[in-house]
């Protein structure tokens, strides 16, 4: 028997994966693809809570995350694009030309 | 269930917001035209501001009203339309002040005014979002916006590196505020502020931890738009990198949208268990104004010494989110408004005196500024005694009130860890100003070039920045009358 907790756990493990990606990765897109994983852990719980719940605002909720993730993912991978053709590489440790 | 009664559909709440995006879209499209030179590209500073001036009238016809529309996830009240306008404000002065430094850096594309306008509709989402849902679209918008806007010089490095920056640690934050808003939907079964407060208010308390660590993560969430310690390290970085009307706009509206969300969340749906959170915040407001402060002292970039200037303003914000009483909430309406007129205002000057090529961003570079532009001189001593909170200036007058609604909730200590803070604060900013007076110039200053738009600016800064200091009392009283209706 599958309860919630189940799946408050597994989204829990894939939410620190991709937080534990973030920090340890170095390739800027590596590193977006860690903040995807956490969104869909995310998702992974509004989808549990709203079958638990037995109400429609959850999944109602992963549908907009979906789409702001689309969003952020054209912006996101633009912005890397644009930083590649000056800089040839999307590591973020080469990203120091700013420090205190 | 399917629900057959027809939706409380009000398009007349959200009209403002309807304005500006249709705006933001005739921008877009005069922008094409323009490329075939069928019309001028200078127009299109013009309709954005009369989309602007427009939406600020369709939101302050409806002042005074208390609405609720789409299912009750949409309200119109006066916060709102307090921080509605503020946002418009915001958007206004940026493009007054954008209009010359984007013709001169080669980035004159319509495009800029049209995400200028979305992301105002973003912030406006924001203020007016009565559930979570709302509250997280209008956070996207405002963000997703802003990250273009940051790296808007596609050719610059530095340009490219601070957008990287803040949209990987923005993306990064929005997975907290999300999983907050998860854990706060699954203990509580709701996303809607009010019934989320009802159900709390039932248990007579957090009692599930699951639920506490829901309302931690919103703070993560928040926090980090707010640019509040320890949730600040983008913010010296992508203030020097954008373009500087970008780092005018996004040390203020994003922080205001920011704020009026904050209050919004933990007034309303967290107000009954108010001491759970009080101590975190109280944390985050000391160490956010004491870091912002003191490592303010130390720069020699202005853009980077406005940056920490503005984490120190989010820690006295922070103060009247602690106190949790209606003289706080007021006191942030009025703070806001007085921090985006000197807050502007400097980036103004900062924008007038650079060149081509040539930001002219060191404070070493405002050497002799005294004796060879005088009125620019005494605008920026204005602006830098306003935010240093020196009487009577606008500054001085939403320090008080802040620091008197600490007082007034019991928070004593805090209070004075601010106001020694604030006196900190006073040697950077003088600095700028002994600067500019006592030294002799180090750099030619060519003839400047200052366009009426800029002039424009600058007037309703320092009016603005008196006006607020020397009769705060009516500015006052409609940040009184703007109180959280909700409760």
């Amino acid at each position: 028997m599958i309860t919630i907790t189940h799946y408050l756990v597994l989204s829990a493990i894939l939410f620190t994966l991709g937080v534990i990606g973030v920090l340890i990765r170095r390739n800027a897109i590596v590193i977006f693809m860690c903040v995807e994983l956490m969104l869909n852990a995310v998702n992974l719980s509004f989808v549990a809570f709203a079958h638990y719940l037995n109400s429609m605002q959850g999944q109602l909720f992963v549908f907009f995350t979906m789409t702001v993730a689309a969003a952020e993912a054209a912006v996101g991978l633009a912005i890397i694009v644009a930083l590649f053709r000056n800089k040839e590489t999307v590591n973020i440790d080469d990203m120091n030309i700013m420090k205190w | 269930m399917i629900n057959a009664s027809i939706m409380t559909f009000n398009i007349l709440n959200i009209l403002p917001i309807l304005v500006l995006a249709g705006f933001g879209m005739i921008v877009l499209v005069t922008d094409v035209l323009s490329s075939r030179k069928w019309v001028n590209r200078n127009i299109l500073a013009y309709i954005s501001l009369i989309g602007i001036i427009i939406a600020a009238v369709l939101t302050r016809s409806s002042t005074g009203t208390t609405l609720f529309s789409f299912n009750e996830s949409f309200v119109t009240d006066n916060y709102s339309l307090f921080f509605n306008f503020i946002f418009l404000l915001c958007a206004g002065l940026t493009i007054l002040i954008s209009h010359n430094y984007i013709k001169r850096e080669d980035i004159n594309y319509g495009e800029y005014y049209a995400l200028i306008l979305f992301s105002t509709i973003g912030m406006m989402l924001m203020a007016s979002g009565a559930d979570l849902l709302n509250i997280y679209i209008g956070l996207e918008v405002m963000s997703i916006s802003i990250y273009i806007l940051t790296g808007f010089k596609r050719s610059k490095l530095i340009s490219n590196e601070a957008s990287l920056k803040y949209f990987l640690l923005g993306a990064f934050a929005t997975g907290f505020l999300l999983y907050g808003i998860s854990l706060t939907y699954g203990t509580t079964g709701a996303i809607n502020l009010k019934q989320i407060a009802s159900f709390i208010a039932e248990k007579g308390g957090m009692s599930d931890p699951l639920m506490v660590i829901g309302m931690g993560l919103l703070i993560v969430g928040l926090g980090f738009k707010v640019a509040s310690v320890p949730f600040h390290a983008w913010v010296p970085d992508v203030y020097e990198g954008a373009p500087t009307p970008v780092t005018a706009f996004m040390s203020v509206g994003p922080k205001a949208a920011g704020f009026a969300a904050f209050l919004r969340i933990f007034l309303t749906a967290f107000g009954s268990s108010h001491l759970e959170w009080q101590k975190i915040i109280y944390i985050l407001a000391i160490l956010t104004m004491t870091l912002g402060n003191v490592s303010a002292l130390s720069q020699t970039n202005i853009k980077r010494m406005l940056a920490y200037s503005s984490i120190a303003h989010a820690g006295y914000l922070l103060i009247a989110l602690v106190s949790a009483n209606d003289m706080g909430v007021s006191a942030t309406l009025f703070y806001v408004l007085a921090y985006i007129f000197m807050n502007i205002g400097a980036f103004a000057i900062i924008i007038v005196l650079s060149r081509k090529g040539d930001e002219c961003i060191q404070i070493n570079d405002y050497a002799g500024l005294g004796f060879k532009h005088p009125l620019l001189a005494i605008a920026m001593t204005l602006f830098m005694l306003s935010m240093a909170g020196v009487p009577p200036m606008a500054g001085f007058v939403g320090k008080f009130y802040i620091f008197s609604a600490a007082i007034k909730s019991g928070y004593i200590g805090l209070a004075i860890i601010a106001v020694i803070n604030s006196v900190i604060s006073v040697y950077y900013y003088l600095r700028i100003t002994v600067i500019m007076y006592m030294k002799e110039p180090a750099r030619e200053f060519v003839p400047l070039t200052i366009s009426p738009l800029m002039v424009a600016a600058i007037v309703i800064s320092v009016v603005g920045t008196l006006q607020l200091g020397i009769f705060p009392s009516k500015v006052m009283e409609i940040a009184q009358r703007s109180i959280l209706m909700m409760r």
